[in-house]
């Protein structure tokens, strides 16, 4: 069965759309760095964003969440526009999961506590039902008897997990990953996109920036190549990998799968 | 290249060999730590012929010798210290013009404060039981100091000195700079201008002057500005004048906390919908006070001991009493022997707070 099938077995994306994004463009000071992007998520879709360091990945799905701020064009996530309106900003924020590369847990609180924040003071529920919320996630990610511990004392591997089920507690409509594996040593890769692996599973809409083309084959819907802030292109992972259309996918496929 | 078999095996089969005698043990240490080699072994010897030509003397003059509480006379005739210029006026230093009649209260104040200092130490008692007891302990101390009710007679504030001033001024300073300093230093990294450019100004103007000045500006410049027949309270006005000044330090050690901060803790509590408040109380100021908290404790020692400088608008804190004693012309040469004393106490509440902030970081420590 091919990749695109694959996806297709494990939830196929829905016709509502969750991101819309018109012309966006972005500026770090002079430096243009996203130029007129155009996409369109739909809710359930899984896509899988590459492209070489510098060309906007990261900073395009950092717009999503309004890490970052865009210059011109627009951005709808899930009915809302994005905005200066900082009550908008923070109920987007409430629906979009963020896994980062380099985990950001808390380290004063334990990883429980780490859990247990969001629900408990964004989506003001009390604490006793988000810690049970905490514990069924920590089993879901294969990592609750280190509830009590602090995020020190976990791996890399472990902590990114951690940072993962922190997201989830919130039950986002979507979520974004930021290279999550890339500050991982080899040997927890695996561990890591075997989680993200069971979330696709369960139809979470998901973007992932990363370099890991194997996931992308074997989850994803759609495979994004961006270079130089723009999207070069775009197509279901079989289509991506075995006719990369342009001279820039082909070259960049060249150097990454090898 | 791995070590030939036959020597692991030979280790482990005939057990384990003892180290040598000189290398371990007390021995081991005296070796180690004060005759490793020549430079090391000189600077000990040196040091231990100093100790040997000063300790005795010394003990002779601080206890052997010393006179504990005779009178004045009998302190002049003596070698050692006179201990009895401490303890014939005792209550002077510790209390200053209080009357004299009622000093119980000053010291029943002070030991309630010392009582709710030692219960607040203790992070597991840090619950709201503890802010009412507070609340209950200051009104109390006020009363025992201001008397007016319950049958006590009335002392006015130009009359309260000593320590329990000493203990006022520096425990409402700190206990008031702290928050006050934490919310300059955030407001210096605010986006509004307008707030940044008052807290830029505010911390760089205070930092410009001496304590000195700005207890002297408090107590002759403000009144001037005041209206005809309004006037502050003079502890009150030092007291403003501490707390002022001790926020402006703490704002800026505080500012290199939040300085230290990953971008990714923020980062991370805004993708979860945290507002600037719960990001702050949550996230970045738990780690970042924590962080700072060795030139935290520093500014605050410091401003505890800088209360003294209040005797320059005519409070009498503890040192300005211990002073005035040894202006007495009974009691005048003996300014050694009284400056020991109060230094003994400034150093008892330094060294408290500094091994408190000790304990507070192991405690805190999460890695």
């Amino acid at each position: 069965m091919n990749a695109q099938e694959n996806a297709e077995k494990i939830s196929a994306p829905s016709e509502e759309l969750i991101i819309e994004i018109v012309d966006l463009h972005k500026w770090f000071g002079e430096f243009h760095v996203l130029r007129g992007i155009d996409l369109n998520v739909h809710k359930g879709e899984r896509i899988v964003v590459c492209g070489p360091s510098g060309s906007g990945k990261s900073t395009l799905i950092r717009c999503i969440n309004r890490l970052e701020e865009h210059q011109r064009g627009k951005i709808v996530v899930d009915g809302i526009e994005l905005t200066n309106n900082i009550k908008k900003i923070e109920k987007v924020r409430a629906e979009v999961g963020m896994v980062f590369q380099h985990f950001n847990l808390f380290p004063h609180l334990t990883i429980l506590d780490n859990l247990t924040l969001g629900p408990v003071w964004v989506r003001k529920i009390p604490r006793k039902e988000a810690e049970e919320t905490a514990m069924l996630y920590l089993e879901k990610v294969h990592i609750a008897e280190q509830a009590r511990k602090y995020p020190g004392q976990l791996s890399g591997g472990q902590q990114q997990r951690v940072a993962i089920a922190r997201s989830l507690c919130m039950k986002p409509k979507l979520m974004l990953f930021d290279e999550p594996t890339s500050a991982l040593d080899p040997e927890m890769i695996k561990e890591v996109l075997d989680v993200m692996i069971e979330l696709a599973q369960e139809g979470m809409t998901m973007i992932v920036v990363t370099h890991e083309m194997g996931f992308a084959k074997s989850v994803a819907h759609r495979v994004l190549f961006m270079d130089f802030g723009s999207i070069v292109e775009g197509n279901s992972p079989d289509e991506f990998f075995n006719n990369p259309q342009h001279e820039r996918t082909q070259l960049f496929l060249s150097q990454i799968l090898h | 290249m791995s070590r030939p078999m036959e020597n692991v095996a030979a280790g482990t089969a005939k057990g384990e060999l003892k180290p040598p005698l000189t290398k371990v043990g007390v021995f081991g240490w005296i070796r180690e730590n004060l005759f490793k080699g020549w430079f090391n072994s000189t600077l000990t010897i040196l040091t231990l012929y100093c100790l040997w030509e000063v300790g005795p003397p010394l003990v002779n003059w601080l206890f052997l010798d010393a006179v504990w509480t005779a009178g004045s006379e009998a302190c002049r005739a003596a070698d050692g210290a006179c201990w009895s210029v401490v303890v014939e006026n005792i209550r002077f230093i510790l209390f200053g013009f209080f009357p004299y009649g009622s000093q119980w209260r000053p010291l029943a104040a002070m030991l309630l404060l010392f009582g709710l200092l030692y219960y607040s130490q203790d992070r597991e008692h840090w619950k709201k039981s503890l802010l009412y007891a507070w609340v209950v302990g200051l009104f109390l101390m006020g009363l025992l100091m201001r008397g007016g009710l319950f049958g006590l007679e009335s002392v006015e504030s130009t009359k309260w000195g000593g320590l329990p001033l000493t203990l006022l001024l520096s425990v409402f300073g700190l206990t008031a700079a702290y928050p006050l300093g934490v919310l300059l230093a955030l407001g210096r990294q605010s986006r509004m201008t307008g707030v940044r450019w008052l807290c830029i100004v505010y911390i760089e103007a205070v930092r410009g002057v001496p304590l000195i000045s700005l207890l002297f500006m408090s107590a002759i410049i403000f009144p001037l500005m005041l209206p005809e027949g309004v006037t502050f309270n003079k502890i009150l006005r030092a007291q403003a004048a501490i707390i002022l000044f001790t926020a402006a330090y703490i704002a800026e050690v505080v500012r290199g906390g939040l300085q230290a901060m990953s971008k990714g803790q923020y980062e991370a509590a805004e993708s979860m919908g945290l507002n600037y408040y719960l990001t702050m109380r949550l996230i970045i100021l738990p780690q970042a006070l924590k962080i700072v908290i060795p030139p935290t404790v520093s500014i605050l020692i410091s401003a505890f001991k800088d209360t003294s400088l209040v005797v320059i608008i005519a409070l009498f804190d503890v040192l300005k009493t211990t002073k005035s004693v040894i202006s007495d012309p009974e009691w005048m040469g003996f300014s050694r022997e009284a400056y020991i004393f109060v230094a003994i106490i400034y150093f008892l509440g330094c060294f408290s707070m500094s091994n408190y902030s000790r304990r507070l970081e192991r405690e805190l420590k999460t890695d």
